[in-house]
C-alpha cells in the first residue's frame, strides 16, 4: 500500500539528521552528489543528468541545513516533506538520500536496472525517502498542497517543500495548484523552481515563454524570492525567510544552469535526457574532482 | 414505490462518516450542490476543500492528503473523473495505491438534457483499466450508502459511480453490501442477466416479463465491477448456459467486456450485451435516451431470447 515502507528502525531509535554542516562541507557534498549523478546515469546508460545537476545545491541545502528528517525512519510523522515534482531529476534525489543514509550509496549503481529500488522516475512505493511517484510533470505542487493541508488540519508543524522545473510550469495543473495554494492561504509550504532556462526542445523562451515568470507567481498570490540557485548561502537564507511569510505561500525561484558542474553539459539541452558515454564520463568526473 | 436519490444517499453517508472519523476529508470541483457533498461541507467546513473548476488539481490534493493519513473523498461528475484527469488519477493515485475515494455522479446517459458533453459513457472502461482500483456502481440508494461506507473502511483507491436520477429501491434496509460479491437478485435456470446501476431494476422487470413466457432468468447485480466476482459469473455460465449483460456505458470496456473475459476464459456460453453501441448520445429526457440507445427492459428481453437461441 501507499503508506507502508520498510524501515530499519523505529521513530524512537532513529536519529534526527544533523543539520550542523558548514557551507564548505556542503559544497563538498554538492560535488559528491554531482559525481554520483554522472556516475549512476553513465552506468545506467540513460537518464536525466542536466536537470539533476542544476538542482544539486537546492537539495543539498534542504537535506543538510533546513529539513527535519530521519534517514532511518523515512515515514517519521514529524518529518519535513520533500516532494520532487520534476521526477526526471530522480538521480539527484537518490544521490542525496543515499548520502544522508536512507539506503547504501552502492545501491546508486543499480539505477534503472531490473528489480532496482531506484526507478527511472521516482516511485514512492519502493524507495525509502521518496514522497511521491512522479515523472508525469505538473502534478507535484497539487500533491504537496494536499500534504501541507493535511498537516494544517492536524495541527502538525512539519513543512512541505516541492521542487518544480521551469519547463514543467508549461503544465496548466501547476497554475491550478498555484491558484489553490494561495486561495487556501497555505503558508506551511515552500515551492522551489529550478529555473535552469531549458527544456527538452531547447530554451524555455523558444519552446514556451514563461516571462514574466516571477510576476506570474506574484499575480497568483505568492511571495517570490529570487536567488542564485548555485549559492548555498543565498538558498539557505531564502529557506529561512520563507517560513516567516504568513497567510500566503512562498516560491523560491532559483536561477540555475542546466548541467551545472560539467562543462560540456552546461546549458546544453542535449544532456536533458542523455547519459554520458565512457569518455564523456571520465571527463566529467575529472572536472568534478 | 417512490424513487430515492442515490446522490442524496451519498451526501448523507459522507456526513455520517465524517462524524465518526476525523480523518475523512472531502473535496469537490464546484459541483457540491449536485454531488451532494455540500451536506458534509456545511457540517465540517474545516475538512471540506472546494477546489473550484480544476479537477486535475483536486486529484493531486486528494493524493497528497491520502499520503498523509487522510481518507479523502473527491467528487465531481463522472464525465470529468477519470476522463479529464486520467493521468493524474493514474500517477498520483493508482500507481502508489493511495487511499483516495473518487465518488462521481451524473454517470451514464440518464443525465439527460445536458447532452453529450455531460454524458459519461467511457468512465468505467477508463477506471477499470487502472491496476489496484476497486470500482462500484450501486443499484439504488441503499446500496450507495453501504458502498460508500465499505470504501471508507477499505484501504486503497476506489471509484464509485452514481447516476443523476432518483432510483426505485431494489434493497431493503437490512441489505449488506459485500465488496467483490455479486448479489443474486432472482433465481432462474434458463439464462442470467448481469446488470449494474439503474439497469439492475430494468433487469428485474425484464425477468418478470420473461417469466410470463416461461423463460426463467437469474439476475445478478454486479455492483462491484472490480474486482469482479468471477465465481458468480462462472457459476451462472455453467448453470444457465447463456448470459446477458446490461449497463449504462459503452459496450467496449465496461461490464460486458469484463464478464465476457471471465466467460471466455472459464466457460464459454452465448452472450448478449445491452449497452451503448460505439456512439455518443444526444440531449433528451432520460427515459427517451435509454429507449433510443437500447437500454430498456424490452432490449434486455430481446437479448435474453437471442442468447438462449444460440445455446448448444
Amino acid at each position: 500500500m501507499g503508506g507502508s515502507k520498510s524501515t530499519s528502525a523505529t521513530s524512537a531509535e532513529a536519529e534526527v539528521f544533523s543539520l550542523s554542516a558548514s557551507v564548505a562541507q556542503m559544497e563538498a557534498t554538492a560535488k559528491k552528489l554531482r559525481r554520483h549523478i554522472v556516475t549512476m546515469v553513465g552506468k545506467a546508460g540513460s537518464g536525466h543528468p542536466g536537470g539533476s545537476l542544476s538542482a544539486v545545491e537546492i537539495v543539498t541545502a534542504l537535506y543538510y541545513k533546513i529539513m527535519r528528517h530521519k534517514p532511518l525512519d523515512p515515514q517519521w510523522p514529524d518529518r519535513d516533506r520533500f516532494v520532487l515534482s520534476k521526477g526526471h531529476a530522480a538521480p539527484l534525489l537518490y544521490a542525496v538520500l543515499a548520502e544522508c543514509g536512507y539506503f547504501p550509496v552502492e545501491e546508486l549503481l543499480t539505477l534503472r536496472q531490473m528489480d532496482s529500488r531506484l526507478q527511472g522516475h521516482t516511485d514512492r512505493t519502493i524507495t525509502p525517502g521518496v514522497e511521491m511517484s512522479a515523472g508525469s510533470l505538473g502534478q507535484g505542487l497539487s500533491f504537496a498542497l494536499g500534504v501541507a493541508l493535511a498537516g494544517r488540519i492536524d495541527g502538525q508543524d512539519y513543512r512541505t517543500y516541492v521542487l518544480l522545473g521551469d519547463g514543467e510550469c508549461n503544465e496548466g495543473q501547476v497554475w491550478e495548484a498555484a491558484m489553490a495554494t494561495a486561495h487556501y492561504g497555505v503558508d506551511n509550504l515552500t515551492a522551489i523552481v529550478d529555473n535552469n532556462g531549458q527544456q527538452i526542445d531547447g530554451w524555455n523562451c523558444d519552446v514556451m515563454g514563461l516571462d514574466p515568470f516571477a510576476g506570474k507567481w506574484q499575480s497568483f498570490g505568492w511571495k517570490v524570492i529570487e536567488v542564485d540557485g548555485h549559492s548555498l548561502p543565498q538558498l539557505i537564507n531564502a529557506f529561512k525567510e520563507a517560513p516567516k511569510v504568513k497567510g500566503q505561500p512562498t516560491v523560491i525561484i532559483a536561477h540555475t544552469i542546466k548541467g551545472k558542474g560539467v562543462s560540456y553539459m552546461e546549458n546544453n539541452p542535449d544532456f536533458h535526457g542523455k547519459a554520458p558515454n565512457a569518455i564523456e564520463m571520465e571527463i566529467a568526473l575529472k572536472e568534478l574532482e | 414505490m417512490e424513487p430515492v436519490s442515490v446522490r442524496e444517499a451519498y451526501g448523507k453517508a459522507l456526513l455520517e462518516l465524517g462524524m465518526d472519523n476525523q480523518d475523512i476529508v472531502v473535496l469537490d470541483a464546484d459541483l457540491s450542490r449536485s454531488t451532494m457533498t455540500r451536506f458534509f461541507a456545511r457540517e465540517f467546513p474545516e475538512r471540506f476543500f472546494e477546489c473550484g473548476i480544476a479537477e486535475q488539481n483536486m486529484i493531486g490534493i486528494a493524493a497528497g492528503m491520502a499520503a498523509s493519513g487522510k481518507i479523502p473523498f473527491a467528487s465531481t461528475f463522472a464525465v470529468f473523473v477519470p476522463g479529464r484527469c486520467f493521468d493524474q488519477v493514474r500517477m498520483s493515485i493508482a500507481q502508489p495505491g493511495l487511499n483516495v475515494k473518487l465518488v462521481t455522479t451524473h454517470g451514464g446517459i440518464s443525465v439527460g438534457e445536458d447532452g453529450t458533453s455531460h454524458q459519461s459513457i467511457e468512465d468505467l472502461s477508463l477506471i477499470c483499466s487502472l491496476p489496484g482500483f476497486s470500482v462500484i456502481v450501486p443499484a439504488d440508494a441503499t446500496e450507495t450508502t453501504e458502498a460508500v461506507k465499505a470504501a471508507a473502511a477499505t484501504l486503497g483507491p476506489f471509484y464509485i459511480r452514481l447516476c443523476r436520477p432518483k432510483l426505485p429501491l431494489v434493497y431493503g434496509e437490512d441489505y449488506q453490501f459485500k465488496l467483490g460479491k455479486a448479489v443474486m437478485m432472482k433465481q432462474g435456470g434458463d439464462a442470467t442477466i448481469i446488470a449494474i446501476g439503474l439497469m439492475v431494476r430494468a433487469a428485474l422487470e425484464a425477468a418478470i416479463e420473461l417469466e410470463r413466457e416461461g423463460i426463467y432468468c437469474r439476475v445478478l447485480n454486479m455492483s462491484t465491477l472490480k474486482p469482479i466476482d468471477e465465481a458468480a459469473i462462472v457459476q451462472a455460465a455453467a448453470e444457465t448456459g447463456a448470459i446477458v449483460t446490461a449497463e449504462e456505458h459503452l459496450e467496449h470496456g465496461g461490464l460486458g467486456s469484463l464478464v465476457a473475459q471471465v466467460v471466455a476464459k472459464n466457460r464459454p456460453v452465448p452472450m448478449e450485451f445491452i449497452a451503448i453501441k460505439d456512439t455518443y448520445a444526444k440531449s433528451g429526457k432520460p427515459s427517451e435516451l435509454l429507449e433510443r440507445y437500447g437500454l430498456t427492459e424490452g432490449d434486455i428481453e430481446r437479448g435474453v431470447k437471442s442468447a438462449i437461441k444460440r445455446k448448444r
